[in-house]
């Protein structure tokens, strides 16, 4: 089963929770979709067993069989095409890779070839599959590493599939979101992450998954988050109390479930609610 | 007018709590959320009024006309982007998935496929005795460089006017010597974006192996676009070494540092009540105007 | 020799535009004839992303030798001087100072090419 983990805000703890789902989970993958700040292995340190590279195709020109029409570059809506002094000069940072050139070129001397925009690294964490998307520095879309990177989720229903979504409500969370059994928002009590929430919650609520809210960075005296779930009947299924020593975790790099008892049961406990919800709504759904 | 713009690499670290505190201490009369995808500084100002909102347009993007097609699947088999589903009798854009390529009106036999305008989000602007430039992107949409581009635009393009004094509205004799810009998270499109034209940017980083990871890649890619940048430390006491690790690294790198905030519950109280963190007495407020000394003195910009 | 230079509009008192790629507009000017016109860069304007390979195209497409211009990023840059144009740098907005001091050779060649923003809106 595969469950997306989103946040509207970065720093709410959307890599925290991911990372401890996995790591309590037996067997568990964990898929960081956040390509362009992949920070889950830094929790895992996984035992990298094997690199593929993400490539997008870009035009390439023969400058012999070009007859100098323009039609190329008069198609190119992404204006990364542009002919100079009899020849058709590429763009390829521009490049969409749509393949719209080729198709519109009268003598077929449009081909295309692979152009390296990022990187999916699989490993070993202990007994959990960690797989990160890279996108290189300077790349503009990382559409096509998470799509990779989202191929090595697990089929298996009984294996926890943990996606560790990008920040915001753009098109790359939905990718992450598309393929999910499970979406958990995650949460902290200030006004700006129920902000980023509502947000968020919109953005699931057209997918029709079953969701639920987790509250990170949980104190006694401030209830906002509580206060719009319970406003828009939303599940609250934990709260992770603020605690100094997961902000220590964090910034050594600890997996606080693999560090602390009392979280593996707070995390283990979180996926069974998380199992029983998803599987409540699939026998509703039927 | 200087530009500085505040960012972070990853999100959460305090870069709009350091941008509403920096409006607040310069008394700023230019400003601008460039984080469109979740934008925030809105809540955190004491803002006034009601935003002039206007359509922005991305990308055309694909239409079929129901009537015409004829569901032949030939659009479907071209679209990279895999925009187009099969449904009943005719074929259907997802304007989510859909680029604007305009392959799939190439492609089709039957000239079923127009290329249309689309709404991508909504650009904002408040003008009182200040400006501030900010937008919404639509939900699901993506790419939203083009639009924090469009952010940075409005806010310049308005503030031309005020420098020379044309806003009608009695404003801006004085022109504004400084627009400050919170950034986008990030090293994709939208940072890309953000970081052009600036003379200073400002990193908030965080003391943590993410958060030294995001600093690498985030100085990266200004260096790539030869901003200028200075680095302060977030919550710098929850790992005194790491921020030491910092320093480090912008001491190599000869990037300038220009402060430490101690973490301060103070913060959360204050993002609760929007207010400023410099509104209140505190050890983070405190660091806060060290690093905002420090920053205008790099700007050149006498306070 | 015909030169282009970006101007903010189409008046005939117009001034240099700090941008290129979007630059409103180009003067295209013969300083053989002084003859002048102007080239709308519209569909630069409008881009989403890569306005300046479609200026670029432009000012090649018009037939000039020179471009006089405060600034240029990275793929316009690119575009003009692989159709052999010569970029050369002006100092303040005056279209008649940078006319004069180009044919005075006084003007530099434009050796700053900024690495481009995607997307920039420019002002």
């Amino acid at each position: 089963m595969n469950i997306a983990v989103l946040s509207g805000k970065g720093g709410t703890g959307k890599t925290f929770v991911s990372v401890n789902l996995a790591a309590a989970a037996a067997g568990s993958r964990y898929l960081d979709c956040d390509v362009e700040e992949p920070n889950g292995r830094l929790f895992f340190k996984p035992v990298i067993t094997k690199q593929e590279t993400v490539c997008v195709k870009v035009p390439v020109v023969d400058h012999v069989q070009c007859t100098g029409c323009r039609r190329c570059v008069d198609f190119c809506r992404f204006n990364a095409l542009a002919y100079i002094s009899g020849q058709v000069l590429v763009f390829t940072q521009l490049c969409h890779s749509c393949g719209g050139c080729p198709l519109v070129c009268p003598t077929g001397a449009i081909s295309e070839e692979d152009k390296v925009i990022g990187t999916v690294e699989m490993g070993k964490s202990e007994d959990t599959t960690v797989v990160t998307g890279i996108m290189d520095p300077g790349e503009e879309s990382g559409v096509a590493i998470i799509d990779q990177v989202l191929r090595h989720a697990s089929n298996k229903s009984t294996e926890a599939t943990i996606i560790d979504c990008p920040p915001g409500s753009s098109c790359t969370v939905m990718e992450g979101i598309k393929d999910a059994d499970y979406c958990l928002l995650v949460a902290e009590p200030t006004l700006l992450s129920v902000h980023n929430l509502g947000m968020v919650w919109e953005l699931v609520k057209t997918f029709n998954k079953p969701f639920g809210v987790v509250i990170n960075k949980a104190v006694d005296n401030v209830h906002v988050v509580e206060d719009f779930c319970a406003t828009h009947n939303i599940n609250v299924l934990a709260k992770i109390p603020f605690d100094f020593k997961l902000a220590d975790f964090c910034a050594k790099g600890l997996i606080a479930c693999r560090e602390d008892p009392a979280y593996l049961e707070l995390f283990s406990g979180l996926l069974r609610c998380i199992v029983e919800e998803a599987q409540h709504e699939t026998t509703a759904n039927n | 007018m200087k530009q500085l713009l505040i960012i972070s690499g990853k999100g959460g670290t305090g870069k709009t709590t350091v941008a509403s505190a920096f409006i607040h201490l310069t008394a700023a009369d230019a400003f601008a959320d460039c984080d469109v995808d979740a934008p925030n500084l809105h809540l955190v100002l004491p803002l006034t009024g009601e935003p002039q909102d206007a359509d922005y347009y991305g990308m055309d993007k694909a239409h079929i006309d129901p009537e015409q097609c004829i569901n032949c699947g030939c659009c479907k088999e071209h679209c990279r982007f895999d925009a187009i589903s099969m449904i009943d009798e005719h074929s259907e854009v997802n304007l989510y998935r859909c680029e604007g390529c305009g392959v799939c009106e190439l492609v089709c036999p039957v000239d079923a496929v127009t290329m249309q305008k689309d709404v991508t989000g909504q650009l904002k602007l408040y003008k009182a005795h200040y400006l501030f430039s900010t937008a919404q992107l639509r939900m699901g949409y993506g790419v939203s460089g083009k639009l924090v581009a469009a952010v940075k635009k409005q806010l310049l393009d308005e503030a031309v006017g005020f420098e020379k004094g044309k806003s009608g509205q009695g404003l801006g004799i004085d022109p504004i010597d400084l627009a400050i810009i919170d950034g986008s998270p990030g090293i994709g499109c939208p940072v890309i974006a953000s970081l052009s034209g600036v003379d200073l940017a400002l990193i908030v980083a965080e003391p943590s192996v993410s958060g030294i990871s995001d600093l690498e890649r985030i100085t990266a890619t200004a260096a790539i676009f030869d901003v200028p940048m200075a680095v302060c430390v977030n919550k710098a006491d929850l790992d005194p070494e790491r921020t030491e690790q910092i320093k480090a690294f912008c001491g190599e790198q000869r990037i300038a540092f220009v402060g430490m905030i101690p973490f301060d519950q103070t913060v959360t109280e204050a993002v609760n009540s929007q207010k400023s963190i410099v509104e209140y007495q505190s050890p983070a407020a405190a660091a806060v105007r060290e690093v905002w000394r420090n920053i205008m003195e790099l700007l050149g910009i006498n306070y | 020799m015909k030169i282009a230079i970006p101007v903010v509009d189409n008046s005939e008192h117009t001034t240099i535009s700090s941008a290129f790629g979007r630059a409103p507009y180009f003067l295209i000017y013969d300083t053989n004839t002084g003859e002048k016109h102007f080239v709308e860069n519209q569909v630069a304007r409008s881009s989403e992303g890569g306005a300046g390979v479609v200026a670029g195209q432009l000012i090649v497409d018009s037939g000039v030798k020179a471009v006089l211009t405060p600034q240029c990023g990275a793929n316009a840059a690119s575009v003009i001087t692989a159709a052999g144009i010569k970029i050369y740098k002006t100092e303040g907005d005056s279209v008649k100072d940078a006319v004069a001091q180009f044919q005075a050779g006084k003007l530099a060649a434009l050796k700053d090419i900024h690495k481009g923003f995607h997307h920039r809106g420019g002002i």
